[in-house]
């Protein structure tokens, strides 16, 4: 909608002496005076005085806020290289940009308030006033059926392989294919390939319309392009490229992953030790979001790791711990070091500049040092000196054996050196995700230091991941809060023979009345 | 409890984000490319009439080694090289000669004269993951067609300010996009592909027809010139730019030789 549009709703009526034409610029006027206001107050810490995407947040932010001034905007219903309209504007407004800093705004501004706003960012550039640059909105048809059918996704994996989608987003689809070290903006800031199995995270939206909205037209300032020539020139035809838009869809899980507190873990008879064991198939799979850890410095507001999935499950005397997480680079991996430069460069923090070096990729796995008997438990992030955490640490450059310690703080950690020092793990890298088996006794060598694990207790459990690929290190990570495992107590044998008891008693006090009743009535009778 | 520790965290996000002041916009400096060895695209024939100007462009000093492209991700680009293929940063001709400037007139053509953009279109080829040609002009208003001459994905990225960028891929060999025409002048417009890191092209987009390449001998002409008094400004991808004033009485050629310091 125009600013002029905008403008004429609210000028209303009982003007009809001033003619049109002038009412409408002054309407338009007013239009941007309030959209400044509003723009000042909620988007300038970002987006800059001068829309120039240089706020004083900007600078903490992969991606950076939009730079309003060259009127680039990646989501649109338009052809590459055209303007979004008022709507695509309004619309990434309302909902905010997934995987971004940008919130949605729906609830926190008015209408008003947001088409101001949007009326207000168009001023920035020249070419929103150029009237030979109309945005022309694609007609969008609707996806054909049976999209998540085995036939469907067939076509679009086919087509995923032929137009070159893994050549970024990798063969799984995880962000790691072999140009996405090298991706960057238009101004040179550093540019992820799309984790495809976090719709969630998808910057326009994460249904089978969205993706196929944007593999039409594109996000424009970005590396991907508009795949919309292909129809032109009848390489593939709507409905595979829908196809396509639904085999992305199916890496997803069908809902967005919720987080569920207590992680149980059930009683088994043998442990599976390695990653890819199938007895993991029948365990329930538990996610947790992970976020920057910026509390301490060095902060670190860009971690790559965006949630673990954890499965466990434990015999009479042993624990297995199965994490996995995606992580697009297997670090410590030279491809990245000039990704990562441009990582250190974005965010030019308050910290020492780092150089890029090659870091490996870690995860802790965090408990108490003994299970609290109250409410009470120690800091989650990493503990303190007087109330230190019991942790395993894991890297990628010794796969095969974790580091049991105490961390005594986030600067502080303290490795075990005599028994249980060292937690037996296996680890599988596969296609952009790393899948961590830890193993370990129940019972524990030093039981005031080294968690004793017990069935049927909520024991405090928290992660934390390192992409070293990504410059994190340290400080440098991404973390999560205090959550539960439990480990399922072995089911008495009177849980299984006390409800056949309870039947057969039943049945046969029954059957006791009815032939009591039976010999009554005989008795009468014969009577 | 978890909630709250969240929200703690969430706060210091946003605390962080707010109050931290120093911004620091560095963008990292586009690496540039490959240069062809087949003819620059020439301007648009303007009238026989007028003045010619035309010159050679030399460096001085010792040319940067173009780096190597790594084409292993790529088999089919890989053996169309029978040597490891280079990028076109700087390409050098005999004598330090330099191919690939952008040769074209800044300011000198009345304001008021309209040059009407010829109706062919202006090419660039992607073949052997290279970009053909690697430095080019076009005018405002002309078509601009891209082709895709490699069986692979590549996608077509056009960075500019004054025209609007886009982004197109063309997954397979033997597809042609016509892009709408460029609206108003830009020196330059970058076009890079994502895929391929090392892809890059320039391209000089013009009201009017007074622009060239320079071939590998360093030698460049711009003719059709009415009588005037201009600036001609030479643009090299690395060595940055120069310029000259030359003036044209009638129908006669002058000389303009440009000369880059190459650090």
């Amino acid at each position: 909608m125009e600013a002029e549009d905008l403008g004429s709703e609210r000028g209303g009526g009982g003007q009809q002496v001033i003619p049109a034409l002038l009412l409408l610029t002054l309407v338009a006027v007013q239009d941007t005076t309030a959209g400044k206001q509003v723009y000042t107050k909620w988007c300038a810490g970002c987006h800059g005085d001068n829309g120039a995407g240089d706020g004083p947040g900007a600078t903490h932010m992969i991606p950076p806020p939009r730079d309003f001034t060259g009127a680039i905007y990646q989501i649109r219903s338009t052809p590459s290289g055209q303007l979004p309209t008022d709507a695509d504007l309004l619309r990434s407004i309302d909902e905010g940009l997934p995987g971004t800093a940008m919130p949605g705004w729906k609830t926190r501004l008015s209408d008003r308030q947001r088409r101001d706003v949007v009326a207000y960012i168009k001023t920035f550039s020249s070419f929103f006033a150029d009237t030979t640059q109309r945005p022309q909105p694609i007609t969008f048809g609707s996806a054909p059926g049976g999209g998540s059918g085995a036939e469907a996704l067939k076509v679009g994996r086919q087509f995923y392989d032929s137009i070159g989608c893994r050549k970024c987003h990798g063969d799984q689809g995880r962000g790691n294919g072999p140009s996405a070290p090298t991706l960057k903006d238009d101004a040179g800031h550093p540019m992820f390939a799309a984790n495809l199995h976090e719709n969630w995270r998808f910057n326009g939206g994460g249904t089978v319309e969205d993706i196929y909205h944007r593999l039409r037209t594109g996000l424009d300032g970005t590396p991907m392009p508009s795949f919309s020539d292909l129809l032109d020139q009848k390489f593939l035809t709507d409905e595979q490229l829908w196809r396509l838009a639904q085999y992305v869809r199916s890496l997803s899980p069908t809902e967005t992953p919720v987080v569920r507190d207590v992680i149980h873990a059930p009683l088994t008879k043998a442990l599976p030790h390695a990653p890819d064991d199938s007895a993991w198939s029948a365990i329930d799979d538990y996610w947790f979001p992970l976020v920057g850890q910026v509390i301490h410095k060095e902060r670190w507001f860009a971690p790559a790791v965006s949630g673990v999935w954890v499965k466990a499950v434990h015999t009479a005397d042993s624990i297995a711990l199965r994490v996995v997480w995606d992580d697009r680079s297997q670090s410590p991996d030279t491809a990245w070091l000039a990704h990562l430069g441009r990582v250190f460069t974005a965010l030019a923090d308050d910290s020492a500049r780092e150089q890029p070096a090659l870091w490996p990729d870690q995860l802790a796995v965090q408990f108490p040092v003994s299970i609290p008997t109250g409410m009470e438990r120690p800091y989650f992030l990493m503990g303190s000196p007087n109330a230190p955490v019991y942790q395993w640490r894991w890297s990628s450059s010794a796969r095969t054996l974790a580091t049991a310690g105490l961390a005594r703080g986030i600067d502080r950690f303290d490795p075990i050196t005599g028994p249980g020092g060292g937690i037996a793990t296996q680890a599988v890298y596969d296609a952009g995700e790393w899948r961590v088996v830890f193993t370990r006794a129940l019972a524990s060598p030093d039981t005031g230091n080294q968690l004793p694990l017990r069935t049927g207790r909520a024991i405090p459990v928290a992660f934390f991941a390192w992409d070293g690929s990504n410059g994190e290190h340290g400080t440098r990570m991404a973390i999560s809060t205090w959550y539960f495992l439990a480990l399922d107590e072995p089911v008495p044998a009177r849980v299984f023979i006390s409800p056949v008891l309870a039947m057969v008693l039943t049945l046969g006090l029954g059957m006791l009345v009815v032939w009591r009743a039976q010999q009554k009535t005989s008795y009468r009778r014969q009577q | 409890m978890k909630g709250r520790i969240f929200s703690v965290v969430g706060s210091m996000l946003l605390l962080t984000v707010c109050s931290k002041g120093n911004q620091s916009s560095a963008a990292p400096a586009a690496p540039p490319t490959a240069a062809p060895t087949n003819e620059p695209a020439a301007p648009a024939a303007s009238s026989a009439a007028g003045g010619t100007i035309s010159g050679k462009i030399k460096f001085t000093g010792t040319a940067p080694k173009n780096p190597t492209i790594d084409m292993s991700e790529e088999a089919a680009c890989k053996s169309k090289y029978t040597t490891t293929p280079t990028e076109e940063n700087v390409v050098a001709g005999p004598a330090n000669a330099l191919a690939n400037v952008f040769v074209y007139v800044k300011s000198g053509v009345p304001a008021g004269q309209k040059f009407t953009p010829p109706t062919t279109p202006v090419v660039i080829n992607q073949s052997g993951c290279r970009y053909h040609p690697h430095v080019f002009g076009i005018m405002v208003g002309q078509p601009f067609e891209i082709d895709n001459s490699d069986p692979v994905l590549h996608n077509i990225k056009a960075i500019a300010k004054a025209n609007r960028p886009f982004n197109v891929s063309q997954p397979t060999a033997g597809m042609k996009t016509t892009r709408p025409p460029f609206t108003a002048p830009e020196v330059m417009v970058n076009l890079e592909c994502n895929v391929h890191g090392w892809m890059h092209a320039y391209l000089g987009v013009r009201p009017d027809p007074f622009y060239a390449v320079s071939k590998e001998d360093g030698s460049f002409t711009i003719s059709g010139l009415p009588p005037g008094t201009y600036t001609i400004e030479a643009w090299h991808e690395k060595f940055g730019t120069q310029t000259a004033t030359v003036t044209i009485a009638g129908t006669e050629t002058k000389t303009a030789n440009f000369t880059f310091a190459a650090h």
